[in-house]
C-alpha cells in the first residue's frame, strides 16, 4: 500500500511537469488552432540556457526568472520570423514547419552543448516528506506548477491584455475590428507557452538529466495529457497531465516492462479519441456550413 | 533529371490540358522509359543503390500523398506502415523461405488491413489530432519491435540474404533489384492515378475540401476515409518491403519517428496532392541528409529543418504543386499564338 501511495506521488510530481507542457501547447492551439511540434526542443533549449547561467556561477532564481525572460522574447521572435510566413498557408506546411523548428534546436542544442548527459541543478533539497510518500523535491515541483496556473489564470481572467488575448483567439477579424493588435497578441501567445515550456524543462531537467533529447518522450506524454483534458481546455491540460502522469508510473510499475511506457501512451490517447473525442473537458467544436 | 520523371504523371492529372499536349505526354513517357532503363549501365553500384532507395521512398510517398494529399488526412506514423512491411517480407523470407518477390503481396495485404484498422479511430480526428496520435504510434513502432523479439529479433534485427538476379540476364545484383523496384514503382503510379484519377479520388478530394458537402452528396464519408487510409497504408507497406528486400536487412532503430517525420517532409516538399511530387519527394528524402552533412558536419539536422523551412516558405504546395501550372502554360502559351487562348490557360 505504502509503494502504491509513494507510486500514486511520484507520478503526479512527473505529471505536473507534463502538464505544464500540455499548458504550453493548449495555449498554442487555442490561438492559432496550430499543433507546435517544437514546443518540447523549445522547452529543452531553455533549460541549457538556465544551466549555462547557473554554471555561470548566477543563483538558481535568478537564472530561472532570466531564463523565463529570454524565452519569452525567444518564443515572440519565433512567431513574428518563422511562424507568421505559414499563418495562411496549408496546415500541413505549418505542421512541417513546426517540424522543422524542433529539428534546428535539437541541432544546434547539440551543436553548442554536445550530447554529453549534464546533471542539473534541483532548487529544491531531496528530502523524504509525509511519512516517505514523497520528497521535498516532488513537492516543489507541484508547487511551482500550481503557482503557475493560478498565475495564468488571473493573467487571462484579470488582466485587459489577457482579455484580448482571448478575444483575438476567440474571433481575430471582430479583436481586430476593436482595436487589438491581433498578431502582436499571437505573438505573446507564443511568449507565454514558450515561458510555459521553459518552467516544465527547468523542473524536469534534474530528474531526467539534461540532454538534446530528453523532452522527446515529455512531449508526447503533454500531448497524451493535453488530448485526454480536451485541447480546447487549460484545465483540462493540467488535468490530463496529471493523469497521465500518474497512469504512466502506476502501469511501469504494475503491469509492463517499462519499455513499452511509450506504447501505453499512446494506447491511451486511442481510447480516449475513440471513446471521448473531445477529450474530458473539452468543448466539441462546432463548424459553420 | 527528377522533373522529367515527374512530369508525364501530372500531365495525365491536370484536366485542362490541351489535346495537342497529348503528343508531348507521350514523347515524354518514352524520353523517361528509355532514361530510366539505361540509367544503371552509366552509374556506379552504389549511385544504382542510390536511385533504387529513391524510388522505394517514392513510393512510400506516394502511399502518404494518397492520405495527405487526396484525403487530407496527415500522418505522422507511415514509418511504422513502412515498418509493417519490412518486417512482414523479412520474416517470411527468413522464417519460412518465402522467395523475395513473393512477399510483396502479403506485405501489401498486411499494409492494407493495419491501415483499415488504424483507419477505424482516425475517423474521430482530424488535422494535427489525427497527426498527434500518428506522431505516437511513430514512437511507439520501435519499442513494439523490440518487445516482440521472438519474431522481429529484437535488437539485432533479421538479416537477410540478397536474392540473386536470373542467370541469363547477366547483370549484377543491384541492377537487378533497381529494375524490380522501377517495375513495382511504375505500377504504383499507374494504379495511384487510375485511383486517383477516377470515382473513388473524387470522393477522396471531396471528403478533403469540404466534408459535410461531400457527405450531403451521398459520398459514405466513413467508407472512404478508411479506403484511404487503407489503400495508402497498402503502397507504403509495399515500399517497406522492397526496402528490406534492397538492403538485405532490418532492425528496430531503422523505423524510427525520423523516418516518418521523412515521408511527411517529402510528401510536403515534392508537393502533396500530386503523384509526381512523390518522386521529388524520394529525391529529398534520399539526398537531402547527405547534403546537409557535406554542409555543416556539426548540426547537419540544423541545415535539414533550413532547408524545410526554405521549401515551404517558398513553395508552400510543394516543388511539383507550385512549379507544375508554370510549365503548363509555358507549354499552352507555345502552341496558341491568340491572345484569347493564352489568357483562358492563364486562368486555368
Amino acid at each position: 500500500m505504502h509503494q502504491f501511495l509513494q507510486q500514486i506521488f511520484s507520478g503526479l510530481a512527473a505529471g505536473s511537469i507534463y502538464a505544464s507542457l500540455a499548458l504550453a501547447l493548449v495555449m498554442i492551439y487555442r490561438a492559432t488552432d496550430l499543433v507546435n511540434f517544437a514546443q518540447g526542443e523549445m522547452a529543452m533549449f531553455s533549460t541549457y540556457i538556465a544551466w549555462t547561467l547557473v554554471n555561470a556561477g548566477l543563483p538558481f532564481w535568478l537564472a530561472f526568472l532570466i531564463t523565463l525572460v529570454v524565452s519569452f522574447l525567444g518564443g515572440m521572435i519565433i512567431e513574428r520570423v518563422v511562424i507568421r510566413p505559414v499563418e495562411n498557408a496549408p496546415v500541413l506546411a505549418a505542421v512541417v514547419v513546426t517540424i522543422g523548428l524542433l529539428l534546428i534546436f535539437n541541432s544546434v542544442a547539440g551543436w553548442i552543448y554536445t550530447y554529453t548527459v549534464q546533471d542539473f541543478p534541483s532548487p529544491f533539497p531531496d528530502r523524504p516528506v509525509f511519512g516517505a510518500l514523497m520528497t521535498t523535491r516532488d513537492l516543489g515541483v507541484i508547487g511551482v506548477t500550481l503557482l503557475m496556473l493560478v498565475l495564468l489564470f488571473a493573467f487571462f481572467r484579470y488582466t485587459p491584455i489577457g482579455l484580448a488575448m482571448r478575444a483575438a483567439a476567440q474571433n481575430p477579424a471582430s479583436a481586430r475590428l476593436c482595436g487589438i493588435r491581433v498578431g502582436r497578441m499571437l505573438a505573446i501567445g507564443w511568449g507565454l507557452a514558450a515561458m510555459i515550456g521553459a518552467t516544465a524543462g527547468v523542473m524536469v531537467a534534474p530528474v531526467l538529466f539534461l540532454d538534446p533529447n530528453m523532452m522527446g518522450g515529455v512531449l508526447i506524454y503533454a500531448f497524451a495529457g493535453a488530448l485526454l483534458g480536451g485541447i480546447t481546455s487549460p484545465v483540462g491540460a493540467v488535468v490530463g497531465g496529471l493523469i497521465v502522469g500518474v497512469t504512466e508510473n502506476l502501469v511501469g510499475t504494475y503491469l509492463i516492462a517499462s519499455q513499452l511506457k511509450l506504447t501505453v501512451a499512446f494506447a491511451l490517447i486511442i481510447l480516449v479519441l475513440v471513446f471521448r473525442p473531445n477529450g474530458l473537458f473539452g468543448t466539441a467544436i462546432v463548424r459553420r456550413v | 533529371m527528377e522533373k522529367r520523371i515527374a512530369a508525364p504523371e501530372i500531365l495525365a492529372e491536370t484536366p485542362a490540358v490541351p489535346a495537342t499536349a497529348n503528343g508531348w505526354r507521350w514523347i515524354g513517357i518514352v524520353a523517361i522509359v528509355v532514361i530510366a532503363a539505361a540509367l544503371p549501365f552509366g552509374l556506379s553500384k552504389y549511385h544504382v543503390f542510390e536511385l533504387t532507395m529513391v524510388m522505394i521512398y517514392a513510393i512510400a510517398v506516394l502511399g502518404l500523398n494518397i492520405l495527405t494529399g487526396y484525403n487530407g488526412q496527415i500522418s505522422l506514423g507511415h514509418g511504422g506502415f513502412f515498418a509493417v512491411g519490412a518486417y512482414t517480407a523479412a520474416i517470411l523470407m527468413h522464417r519460412y523461405g518465402v522467395p523475395y518477390w513473393a512477399t510483396l503481396p502479403p506485405a501489401a495485404l498486411t499494409g492494407f488491413a493495419l491501415g483499415v484498422l488504424f483507419g477505424l479511430p482516425a475517423l474521430r480526428f482530424e488535422g494535427p489530432y489525427l497527426a498527434l496520435v500518428t506522431l505516437a504510434m511513430a514512437l511507439a513502432t520501435p519499442q513494439l519491435l523490440k518487445y516482440f523479439d521472438t519474431w522481429t529479433g529484437g535488437q539485432q534485427g533479421i538479416n537477410l540474404v540478397k536474392p540473386e538476379p536470373p542467370a541469363l540476364l547477366g547483370i549484377d545484383r543491384d541492377r537487378w533489384l533497381y529494375f524490380v523496384v522501377l517495375v513495382v514503382l511504375v505500377l504504383a503510379i499507374r494504379i495511384a492515378a487510375n485511383i486517383l484519377h477516377g470515382r473513388t479520388g473524387r470522393a477522396f478530394v471531396a471528403i478533403r475540401d469540404h466534408p459535410i458537402a461531400a457527405a450531403a452528396m451521398g459520398i459514405n464519408t466513413a467508407r472512404y476515409k478508411t479506403l484511404a487510409f487503407g489503400t495508402s497504408t497498402l503502397f507504403t507497406a509495399v515500399a517497406g518491403a522492397l526496402a528490406a528486400i534492397v538492403i538485405g536487412y532490418v532492425s528496430p532503430e531503422g523505423y524510427s519517428l525520423f523516418l516518418s517525420v521523412s515521408f511527411l517532409v517529402g510528401s510536403a516538399v515534392g508537393g502533396i496532392a500530386t503523384i509526381g511530387g512523390a518522386i521529388v519527394g524520394g529525391f529529398f528524402i534520399q539526398f537531402v541528409p547527405n547534403l546537409a552533412n557535406d554542409i555543416s558536419d556539426a548540426a547537419p539536422w540544423a541545415i535539414y529543418g533550413l532547408a524545410m523551412l526554405l521549401f515551404m516558405y517558398t513553395m508552400p504546395r510543394g516543388v511539383v504543386g507550385t512549379l507544375w501550372p508554370w510549365v503548363m502554360r509555358f507549354f499552352a502559351a507555345r502552341k496558341t499564338a491568340a491572345p484569347f487562348a493564352a489568357r483562358r490557360s492563364e486562368r486555368a
